[in-house]
């Protein structure tokens, strides 16, 4: 698949003869720049062990914004303003909850994960065990996670590439970009390294930012813009003129219409939009769809809706902590109080770039309502990309320079996104399904001809499943992927920093069955909502277990942990032996030294 | 963190009771902290459920429920965990300097 892209593109140049120069060129220059980081500084440490201890001499600052760099994918950057587009209020739990969930982390696992000097999950996971079998189910998980955050960048990256040729099929633009990263881990670029993720990160709130300014200062504020959808073109209110109740089907040609604020000039909004009330309240289509579907009455929905939310929040909240590619960069502090300090920066950074992306959502409802009409990359996940180009409408090429300056942004934040995940994906795979399980006693070069395989392996797998997802929401499905995490790795870490009692059947059992049940629950709802089994009505018979099944947190997590604790009940005799130390290796302030000591008496089992 | 190792001995830092106090202290912390955030998480579906009017009252064109999760939510989190770290670096002064007292006996 890698060889045939280049070949294929010819054709998907010449059909997009209409490329905005402006767009493509911004692109163009974002992708080579990103390469070009990735192999210098590639070049410049060369193991992963430079990486990790290099990193360790890093600032609070410049650490904060590798990891907002490297956490702010193609979901939260396109795939938020699709989102509140098209669900409205509801949507907003997705960018809360994404910022907030570092709260969590921050409270109960920076510190001590951090004291613990465990590079990843895994690491974490055999020493705080004593167990290799445990580091192998902890490895899966790096590998679920993994391709369900892929999965999204994908559509990202189909998406855009489809945008800026408007004659690419969808899924050129998938194997393109997935084949050029892959190329670039396969060949030893593109490392996460800090500065070029930090880097990463002003780009993309520069490329948020910048847009949203202009257009509020052409097509009114963001208040305005939410005001219009006041729900009361329904009750023919004579000072707003709304052309047609949206859910009439709003024919009406006599287009446009002003708000009491008088600034905001909005378009008709396209019969298959939801209706002003329905986008702007709370319960609103993203949590009702289940109910709705099997024929309940608005009253009748709510509820659902309710636990609908309250799983979604649990979902987000707990798997931001509980991200593996994310939990790796804690290493990069130089102490548990500089993870901490990290944690509050990353929360400012990411909150702030959190604010904008809903903005985009709620502009594009009123100017371009258009997309409601079109599915798949042609949707609303489009509209970060689209929005700004209206202000051509106004005259000059403005809107073609900030539409490039988001495109660019969609590059950067599916590109990061994506190698790192690569990255992590196949160091799971080389490093620790080959290097210890299949062949232990590997050589160095074998290890590398492997670590290239499995990257172009991981690569072709992950192109083939973006080029599946085109009619799923990005947003959408990093929910997923978070709400396997909430599942599986989250209840690991919390309950192992402040459990003494745990034991490693305990863990692997709770983390076993939370996350495989929410891995379960996921693909079911993936294959019936692209049409791969057909459940429509069990799901309109059983609207429970469809929100049980699409949101599973609320009970998976409870499910996790509560298998953690009577396995562990049971097999109280193998908690480890030497517990109170790790625990206060975990706990105890750095100043006090324990970890040196911990580190000397454990020195004949070293691993790495 | 000093090279020189303190002797694994029965010493303060070694104790069953320190690691206790220790773990009390910044879980107790940590879940004054989370309940501080949850009331605020977890409150606001349910305002939204039983106070749909209130929650739509507008506010400079938002509604009030719009308002508080789209741009309010984020600074009372910052001030959340603001308000955790400082505290917690005190927290861990303390316990050094518990650990140093006993040492000095």
């Amino acid at each position: 698949m890698d060889s045939l892209s280049p070949l294929a593109l010819i054709p998907m140049l010449a059909a997009g003869l209409n490329v905005d120069p402006w767009i493509f060129g911004f692109s163009f220059v974002t992708v080579a720049v990103t390469i070009w980081m990735g192999f210098r500084s590639a070049k410049t440490s060369k193991t992963a062990s430079d990486f990790f201890v290099a990193g360790r001499s890093v600032s609070v600052g410049w650490n904060a914004s590798a990891i907002s760099g490297e956490y702010l994918s193609a979901a939260s950057f396109m795939g938020v303003a699709g989102m509140v587009m098209s669900s409205g209020y509801d949507a907003l739990w997705y960018p809360v909850c994404y910022a907030c969930g570092y709260l969590f982390l921050l409270l109960f696992i920076a510190g001590p994960l951090r004291r613990f000097g465990a590079y990843t999950i895994p690491d974490f996971a055999e020493g705080r065990f004593d167990s290799p079998i445990f580091r192998k189910i902890a490895v899966c998980f790096v590998l679920f996670i993994g391709f369900f955050y892929t999965m999204p960048q994908m559509k990202g990256a189909g998406t855009t590439l489809a945008y800026i040729f408007p004659g690419m099929p969808y899924w050129g633009g998938v194997v393109l970009v997935g084949a050029v990263i892959t190329l670039n881990v396969a060949l030893g670029g593109m490392k996460g390294i800090t500065l070029v993720q930090a880097f990463q990160y002003w780009a993309k709130m520069f490329a948020i930012s910048v847009p949203i300014f202009v257009l509020m200062s052409v097509y009114g504020s963001y208040g305005a813009h939410v005001g219009v959808n006041d729900g009361r073109s329904g009750m023919a209110s004579p000072s707003v003129a709304v052309a047609g109740a949206p859910s009439a089907g709003a024919t009406t040609p006599s287009a446009v219409a002003t708000t009491p604020d008088g600034d905001v000039v909005r378009k008709p909004l396209s019969s298959k939009a939801p209706a002003d009330q329905a986008w702007v309240s709370p319960f609103g289509p993203l949590t009702t769809k289940a109910a709705k579907a099997a024929g309940l009455t608005d009253e009748q929905a709510k509820p659902y809706s309710l636990l609908y939310t309250y799983s979604l929040i649990i979902a987000l909240v707990c798997g931001t902590a509980g991200l593996p590619h994310i939990l790796v960069r804690f290493y990069t502090n130089p102490d548990g109080v500089a993870a901490k300090r990290t944690t509050m920066w990353v929360m400012i950074l990411i909150g702030i770039f959190y604010v904008f992306p809903p903005i985009f959502g709620v502009i594009g409802r009123n100017l371009l309502p258009e997309l409601y009409n079109a599915t798949g990359a042609k949707g609303t996940d489009k509209i970060v990309l689209e929005l700004p180009r209206l202000l051509n409408e106004r005259g000059g090429i403005w809107g073609s320079i900030l539409s490039g300056i988001t495109c660019a942004g969609a590059f950067a934040a599916f590109m990061s996104t994506f190698s790192g995940l690569l990255v992590s994906m196949t160091g799971a795979v080389a490093h620790d399904v080959y290097g210890r399980m299949l062949k232990p006693n590997a050589t160095p070069e074998q290890r590398m001809r492997m670590f290239k395989f499995a990257a172009i392996g991981i690569g072709g797998v992950s192109m083939l499943l973006g080029a599946q997802v085109e009619a799923l929401q990005i947003n959408f499905m990093v929910g997923q992927a978070f709400a396997i995490a909430a599942a599986s790795y989250f209840p690991l870490l919390f309950m192992s920093v402040w459990w003494r009692g745990m034991t490693m059947a305990g863990a692997a059992t709770g983390m076993l069955g939370g996350g495989l049940a929410a891995l379960a629950c996921t693909t079911v709802i993936n294959l019936s909502d692209l049409k791969k089994i057909d459940l429509a009505g069990f799901w309109a018979a059983h609207p429970l277990l469809r929100i049980l099944c699409e949101q599973p947190a609320i009970w998976t997590v409870p499910l996790a942990i509560g298998l953690m604790i009577v396995v562990s009940k049971a097999t109280r005799a193998q908690v480890p032996g030497d517990i109170r130390m790790k625990m206060l290796v975990l706990h105890a302030p750095e100043k006090l030294g324990l970890k040196q000591e911990y580190i000397q008496e454990h020195q004949a089992g070293a691993g790495h | 963190m000093s090279p020189a190792t303190p002797p694994p001995s029965e010493d303060l830092v070694h104790s069953e009771s320190f690691l206790r106090s220790l773990m009390r202290r910044q879980l107790q912390l940590s879940i004054a902290c989370a309940a501080a955030f949850l009331v605020v998480l977890l409150g606001l579906p349910l305002a939204n459920y039983f106070y749909p009017a209130l929650m739509a009252t507008r506010v400079a064109g938002f509604t009030l429920s719009w308002l508080l999760l789209g741009i309010l939510f984020f600074p009372a989190v910052w001030a959340i965990s603001w308000i955790f770290i400082r505290r917690s670096i005190a927290l861990e002064e303390d316990e050094v300097a518990q650990a140093k007292a006993s040492n000095q006996r």
